[in-house]
């Protein structure tokens, strides 16, 4: 640890002002958080939230059921992510159809579904796209390889989210929140000015952090400070890059125009959240083609109605404060999102211990 | 040659594939007998284990299917302390397996077995309809001195935990092969029976050892903090980790606490003991980079944790759901 650190997590520490809750939006950084212990070295009076940026935890059930009809079409296989096997539908999830002879395959890569479907010509491919701008540009790049190479027998099922629309969600609705981490992957491929309007309408500071633990120090001790300045009515920069090494204030242009090739910006149904105007993207009309019928697919069937997802989705629970969390909720039989994958906060915050 | 299920059938051609492939490669007093059951000598107390092998690839940077079965068996008697004696192994061939691959993989096996003292003195072989690969099952005999103690309940406060060391090459090889990552990482598939050995014979007050394989480094602390009912505190840059596996993790999002090995040991000894455990480890072949990680304390029966890298305290749960499937 260097010495400059060493000064950020003693102030860190030592913090005894008025209570200061950021969150973290990212997925990514829920895990790096608990993985480094960071919450652990903070004061009492500084709460890390997390939000709603786990893309598999906000996927509806809507969304799982389709892929589950799919999987039991006649000559179909869903591709998936291994995240998304477990995430319940209304009644099942893709885990246990599979088990009931739905056509189910893992792979770790979108393009893997590709080889699949030359080995297999006379049978149909159906990946699960599931994801933020991070990881939207990969599945153009997909598209993009199905259409040159000619490749008939592949579509894609979308459930794509954008992170600027769910945050001014929130502050729109009243969250909770002094200040935000921003998500250093997603700021990599849109550049963390996607995010200023947002700071700028709300007046609340964003830094964008790495994902190591020295840079989630970092990224935390500058939003604090921050928002420390910022409610001393001192003039702050809303949003600030500590995550320089990879990410940049316009992002990956390349990156950006695929994206914008194939997809256009839509509605999207959060799971635990409802339908937020323009927070998706779907595949233009002219590529449908491509498409296994993402479109309406709001439905969002909550299968425990003590299940508090909704709430720790958006910053106003802790997964600990569910009556389900650890008993009846477990990553082996999870009745919510936030338990399936390992990026979910419930999911985190059994695995780690985590209380705050 | 290409296997047929003629190979499996009992009849001539499981007889040619027996003496043209195993009999002698793995020939020995006991084997050549070619009996139905081996009859071996023995009146001390016996270890005993048995271990099935699926990995896929059969292949691997580092090692194969049949370097990997010797190990996992031999490596599981000696962490209770046994000396490796006999081993048998069950071969399930798939329909249109390699002959050529299987001797690269028997030839392997036996290079193995002698490296680790042991021989194999009963096999069978079954074919079965598949995709061309294979699948081993090896069960091992050890003989364990009188007095041994070294158990998963045998951890005591104030002990010191060291590993043999660096986590995480055989899952980040098997990964890399299986999704066609050029990079030199290599499995750390090994026998760890000379660092047993050194360890016992200069009378290191050894509690518990551990091969650190499926799970990784986490699930083997938490499983023992709750069969001693000690907490296992862990230094987390302590940790030796190469370079390179801490790019790869770093890449693919994985976390070296969890990731399988096979060939690196655990141990936990007297802190009387620590230091001249350490030279010693590094004095064997597979135990160069062997480091002090953690000690063992009392204060919460059952709990696993780790300092981590900027002095906060991660709890370490058991690996939860399912690793890579099939990495050894």
């Amino acid at each position: 640890m260097t010495e400059q650190i060493r000064q950020m997590t003693t102030w860190l520490a030592a913090y005894d002002g008025p209570d200061i809750s950021i969150m973290e939006v990212c997925g990514s950084h829920t895990a790096a958080i608990s993985k480094y212990g960071i919450s652990g070295i903070l004061s009492e009076k500084i709460h890390l939230i997390s939000g709603p940026g786990c893309p598999v935890c906000v996927t509806p059930s809507a969304y799982v059921d389709r892929l589950i009809e799919l999987a039991f079409e006649p000559h179909t296989t869903v591709v998936t992510f291994g995240d998304l096997l477990r995430v319940p539908g209304k009644t099942k999830s893709l885990e246990e159809s599979r088990a009931d002879g739905a056509s189910v395959e893992m792979v770790y890569a979108p393009m893997d579904t590709i080889r699949l479907a030359k080995e297999h010509p006379d049978r149909q491919y159906v990946f699960a796209a599931v994801g933020f701008e991070t990881t939207t540009p990969v599945y153009a790049w997909f598209v993009d390889t199905l259409k040159k190479e000619k490749i008939t027998n592949v579509r894609i099922l979308t459930a794509l989210k954008t992170m600027p629309p769910v945050i001014d969600w929130l502050c729109r609705n009243g969250a909770k929140v002094d200040g935000f981490l921003a998500p250093g992957h997603v700021c990599a491929v849109t550049g963390f000015s996607c995010f200023e309007p947002i700071a700028k309408k709300y007046r609340i500071p964003f830094g964008v952090g790495g994902f190591a633990a020295e840079e989630l120090v970092v990224a935390v001790y500058g939003i604090a400070r921050a928002i420390e300045s910022h409610r001393a009515g001192r003039e702050i920069t809303f949003v600030r890059n500590y995550y320089p090494s990879v990410v940049t204030e316009n992002g990956n242009e390349t990156a950006k125009e695929l994206v914008e090739k194939y997809f256009e910006p839509a509605d999207a149904c959060w799971r635990g959240i409802g339908t937020i105007e323009g927070s998706g993207r779907l595949l233009r009309d002219e590529y449908r083609c491509f498409d296994a019928g993402s479109e309406g697919l709001i439905e969002d069937f909550k299968r425990n109605q003590a299940c508090r997802c909704d709430r720790v989705l958006m910053g106003d629970a802790k997964p600990t404060d569910c009556p389900l969390f650890g008993k009846v909720c477990t990553p082996m039989n999870p009745q919510g999102a936030c338990m399936v994958s390992e990026e979910g906060s419930c999911h985190q915050y059994l695995a780690f211990h985590r209380t705050r | 040659m290409r296997i047929t299920m003629a190979h499996g059938s009992g009849g001539r051609a499981t007889g040619e594939l027996i003496d043209e492939v195993f009999a002698s490669r793995f020939s020995n007093p006991v084997l050549s007998q070619m009996e139905d059951a081996a009859v071996v000598d023995g009146n001390k107390k016996l270890a005993i284990t048995t271990d099935s092998f699926v990995v896929e690839p059969l292949e691997f940077p580092g090692g194969d299917i049949g370097r990997l079965c010797i190990c996992g068996t031999v490596n599981d008697l000696l962490m209770r302390g046994a000396t490796p004696k006999y081993l048998t192994c069950g071969f399930i061939l798939q329909e249109g397996a390699d002959s050529k691959q299987l001797v690269r993989c028997v030839e392997s096996m036996a290079d193995t077995a002698k490296e680790a003292g042991v021989i194999i003195v009963a096999g069978d072989t079954k074919v079965v309809e598949g995709s061309g690969g294979f699948t081993i099952n090896t069960a091992g005999v050890g003989f364990v001195p009188e007095g041994q103690q070294i158990s998963a309940s045998n951890c005591k406060p104030g002990d010191v935990i060291l590993v043999s060391g660096t986590m995480g090459d055989h899952h980040a090889a098997i990964l890399s092969s299986r999704l066609g990552i050029n990079n030199s990482i290599v499995s750390d598939c090994a026998p760890l029976g000379e660092m047993v050995k050194t360890l016992l014979e200069e009378n290191i007050e050894v509690h518990c050892l551990r091969d650190v394989t499926r799970g990784g480094l986490a699930t083997v602390v938490k499983e023992l903090a709750e069969r001693s009912q000690v907490t296992m505190e862990l230094d987390e840059q302590a940790v030796p980790v190469s370079a390179q596996v801490r790019d790869f993790c770093g890449l693919m999002g994985l976390d070296p606490l969890y990731m399988g090995n096979e060939g690196k040991l655990l141990a936990v000894v007297a802190a009387k003991d620590a230091d001249r455990a350490i030279s010693l480890l590094r004095s064997c072949k597979y135990g160069r980079e062997a480091a002090v990680i953690g000690s063992v304390t009392d204060e919460q029966p059952g709990l696993a944790c780790a300092t981590t890298v900027i002095g906060g305290r991660r709890v370490l749960d058991v690996l939860q759901g399912e690793g890579l499937p099939r990495i050894c």
